[in-house]
């Protein structure tokens, strides 16, 4: 093992051998807490090449990106940095061995300058200590021109689009010399003649010799840019092609060739008038035009890759972002969801995304969390809540569930992931709600609490409640829904029949 | 799977039983702490007892009583994980105010025979509306402009003040009705803190005004998608905050039986002290009334005590300084343990 000081300092003196692979990555392991991200992943980068990673949304691209900027360590396996072993602590670390990453939400200080954004930290000084701006613009312009960016140094980050922010952001990487640029959707807010511009650019450094990894839901681009790629599937590697070899479905085969071996406990159940029926929602620059009916005892898949609009779909019909345009009706009336307030008097339920971010007051009891959606309107006598009505209630609840805590007094942090979720199905649950809507209700929980969760929306779609599921699992998706609803870039892309449903179909659908 | 359900509950097994013992325990032991601290000095340099002597505790739980009352409405927004810089000078503003409206009119009977005092309800009630005003006007600015709370009331705290100098152009108001005045005579301005102080905890823990405030302090995206109005509801909670700072104006200005522009200068600070060194979290959901009047008689017993040791004023100062910092470093501390759990 070689410390990355070292490392930097034999880089300084150019005697690192000309390895073949400017990086390899040889069985490597991550875990998080309930899941594992990667397992036995490989994976190698040849100099001068554009290397695109593809995968569904959880395959383990970002995390094995996050590994090689130093955001995360290994739990198992060796890194090489030209035939060299390295450990990366931090992503400076990284940067300062010639690996730089442009993340997808874009890191640059809005109020200054694009010149000190690229030279932070190693801004040129005066004899007097003091920043040289004029030679900090120099250089930057000499950069500019080096990958034909027409960019004022002098302009601030912000008043720039989002293309040239990534510009500098590119610009900036560049500037640290690096060997490797890794670059995680760089396309998802460019128009075509921006990517075309970012496209030649990228060309531009491959004949210097630079390595790029290229992360993409973008079939085309793919086969427009990359040399070879690799893909991810459940957190494994399933192999390395060069992209003239191959076509669109074989990829999309590698991506979802998994065999569906869960069982799911999924009943036909008979299904009843139409609960939620909407029309042409918009919301402006998210997601456009979408329309669907949710019958009763009815399970409405929702399938998509990250960034497709599924969740903003959910938040705008529970009004937590109300719609810019189109309606909303339950049982043959409009309404207008303007609040999660007025969902809830609906008789809506949304268990989100984030169980921590929207979901949990973590620091509080299991049993405040149940009952505070239910205290909207019940349990409550002249402003003073039924503690023994809503406590009955909460245990009740929480046995029905099987919520796994020594009793509802625990707070909701020192539960397992599973029970988080029950408990907060729970509180929904006790608002008895005719239309339920999860986003990603089975998101990093273990498989016990998962098959429970599923046959509870079994249990739930046989009492009639309509329910809407939002899921990245396509086996998931495909075995507990009746139909399932595929969006792409804020549209739908297509409505599959339950018996119609496939992988590849949905896939299909979903990265176009 | 199992196993990682036996291991979450393994853990939260001790804990549960640790919660039989009520979180204000502690911060009673300190309080029990700092009065023993001064007694033992007491007897070594001065000869006499610091807690034997009604007369002094008595003085000391006075002084406190007003910032007492404004902690009760700065703990609920503290819970929310707001703050309010304004209470200081609300308080000097509804003294002023309400003070000019107890006027009692013995003198002015002179030339107007027919003038009668008002009833003592008309200046209180005043005191509290415009205190309730100033709350309101400070949650409307948050909800709705979404400026941070540390803004709003810095804002109100200046324009408040500035009020209750321009209200009589810097003279004090005196000659109040004894009805008036009576709140703030004897143990009463103690007793107004204490019912205060049981109607709020009440408040807090029994009603649902209770739990949406701890929901929304605890996690206001989630305490959103709960169905919680979160704007509607922090409105009424810096609005109560400004009701009871009006209060303790009330009881100043009738505790000195006159008004002044200057009063409650800095009281916001003792509030917001008070407050955390009862165990109020400065970053939402956690806290309790009967946490900050321990933190309130705190505060009082460490004036009251340094007097008594004939301790410089200044001294007191820096030393009420760093407990608040220690306050806040034992509750960063706090969070910190909670979340390597």
């Amino acid at each position: 093992m070689v410390s990355p000081t070292t490392m930097a300092a034999v880089r300084a003196s150019g005697a690192v051998p000309n390895a073949e692979y400017l990086l390899s990555v040889e069985g490597v392991r991550k875990e998080f807490p309930g899941v594992v991200a990667l397992d036995d992943v490989s994976f190698r980068l040849k100099r001068g090449t554009v290397h695109a990673l593809m995968g569904e949304n959880g395959a383990g691209k970002s995390t094995l990106m996050k590994i090689l900027a130093g955001i995360y360590t290994p739990d198992k396996g060796e890194v090489k940095f030209k035939g060299v072993d390295i450990q990366l602590k931090s992503p400076l670390d990284a940067l300062e061995n010639g690996i730089a990453m442009i993340h997808q939400e874009l890191n640059l200080m809005p109020f200054m300058t694009v010149a000190e954004n690229i030279w932070i930290r190693r801004e040129p000084l005066t004899r007097l200590g003091f920043v040289d701006h004029s030679e900090m613009n120099r250089k930057t312009a000499d950069l500019f021109k080096r990958l034909n960016i027409a960019l004022d140094p002098q302009s601030e980050v912000r008043d720039l689009s989002i293309a040239n922010r990534q510009m500098v952001e590119i610009a900036k990487a560049v500037s640290y010399e690096s060997d490797v640029l890794i670059m995680d959707e760089p396309t998802s807010a460019l128009t075509e003649r921006e990517v075309a511009h970012l496209f030649t650019i990228i060309r531009d450094l491959r004949s210097q010799g630079i390595g790029i990894v290229y992360i993409t839901h973008k079939m085309n681009e793919l086969f427009e840019i990359a040399d070879e790629f690799s893909v991810f599937r459940d957190g494994k590697y399933i192999g390395t092609h060069a992209s003239t070899d191959v076509t669109r479905d074989d990829i999309i085969k590698m991506m979802v060739g998994r065999e569906i071996t869960q069982m799911f406990p999924k009943e036909e159940v008979p299904i009843g008038e139409v609960v939620l029926s909407v029309k042409d929602l918009c919301l402006k620059d998210v997601f456009h035009d979408v329309s669907f009916d949710v019958r009763a005892g009815e399970i409405l898949g929702v399938a998509g890759l990250v960034g497709s609009g599924r969740s903003n779909v959910a938040e705008t019909l529970f009004g937590v972002t109300p719609a810019s345009s189109g309606s909303i009706s339950i049982n043959g009336k409009p309404v207008n969801i303007g609040s999660p307030t007025e969902a809830i008097r609906n008789r809506m339920a949304f268990l989100t995304e984030d169980r921590k971010d929207t979901g949990c007051l973590l620091i509080l009891d299991v049993l405040e969390n149940m009952q505070i959606a239910v205290l909207q309107d019940k349990f409550v006598n002249m402003g003073f809540v039924d503690q023994k009505g809503v406590s009955a209630k909460c245990e009740e609840m929480a046995r029905k569930l099987r919520v796994k805590t020594p009793n509802l007094q625990e707070r909701i942090e020192n539960l397992s992931g599973g029970n988080q979720q029950k408990a907060l199905i729970g509180r929904w649950l006790l608002t008895n709600p005719r239309i339920l809507i999860l986003d990603e209700p089975t998101r990093g929980i273990d498989v016990g609490a998962k098959a429970e969760i599923h046959r509870l929306v079994t249990e739930l779609a046989r009492d009639g409640v309509a329910v809407i599921m939002i899921s990245s699992e396509m086996p998931e998706v495909l075995g507990m829904s009746d139909r399932v609803m595929v969006m792409h870039e804020g549209r739908v892309t297509g409505f599959l029949d339950r018996a119609e449903a496939t992988q590849v179909k949905v896939m299909e659908l979903a990265a176009q | 799977m199992s196993t990682k359900i036996e291991a979450s509950t393994a853990t939260a097994v001790p804990s549960a039983s640790r919660r039989r013992i009520p979180p204000e325990f502690n911060i009673f032991l300190v309080l029990i702490g700092i009065a023993l601290v001064y007694e033992v000095l007491g007897w070594i340099f001065i000869g006499q007892s610091f807690l034997m002597n009604s007369q002094r505790l008595t003085i000391m739980i006075l002084q406190v009583a007003v910032i007492g009352i404004i902690a009760v409405g700065v703990t609920q927004v503290i819970i929310t994980g707001g703050i309010d810089l304004s209470s200081g000078s609300v308080v000097g503003m509804t003294a002023m105010i309400a003070a000019s409206v107890a006027q009692s009119s013995t003198w002015a009977r002179a030339l107007y025979p027919s003038l009668t005092d008002l009833p003592a309800i008309v200046p209180i009630g005043l005191g509290l509306g415009i205190g309730l005003l100033a709350g309101f006007i400070n949650g409307q600015l948050i909800a709705r402009t979404k400026i941070p709370p540390f803004i709003a009331t810095l804002g109100m705290m200046v324009s408040a003040r500035g009020v209750s100098k321009w209200y009589t152009k810097g003279q004090p108001v005196s000659g109040l009705t004894d009805q008036f005045n009576f709140i703030g005579t004897g143990i009463w301005p103690v007793i107004v803190f204490l019912v205060v102080a049981l109607i709020f905890h009440i408040a807090l823990r029994y009603t649902r005004y209770g739990k949406f405030t701890y929901a929304i302090g605890a996690n206001v995206q989630a305490a959103r998608v709960s169905g919680i109005n979160v704007e509607a509801h922090l409105i009424k909670v810096y609005a109560i905050a400004g009701m009871l700072a009006g209060l303790a104006g009330v009881v100043t200005a009738a505790r000195a039986q006159t008004a002044q522009a200057g009063m409650g200068v800095m009281y916001e600070l003792d509030a917001i002290a008070a407050t955390v060194i009862g165990g109020t979290s400065l970053t939402g959901g956690v806290g309790r009334i009967t946490g900050t009047v321990i933190g309130t008689v705190i505060l009082g017993v460490m004036t009251s005590g340094f007097t008594f040791l004939r301790v410089d004023a200044y001294y007191q100062e820096i030393v009420k300084g760093l407990i608040i910092i220690a306050a806040v470093v034992v509750d960063v501390y706090r969070q910190k343990k909670r979340k390597t759990v």
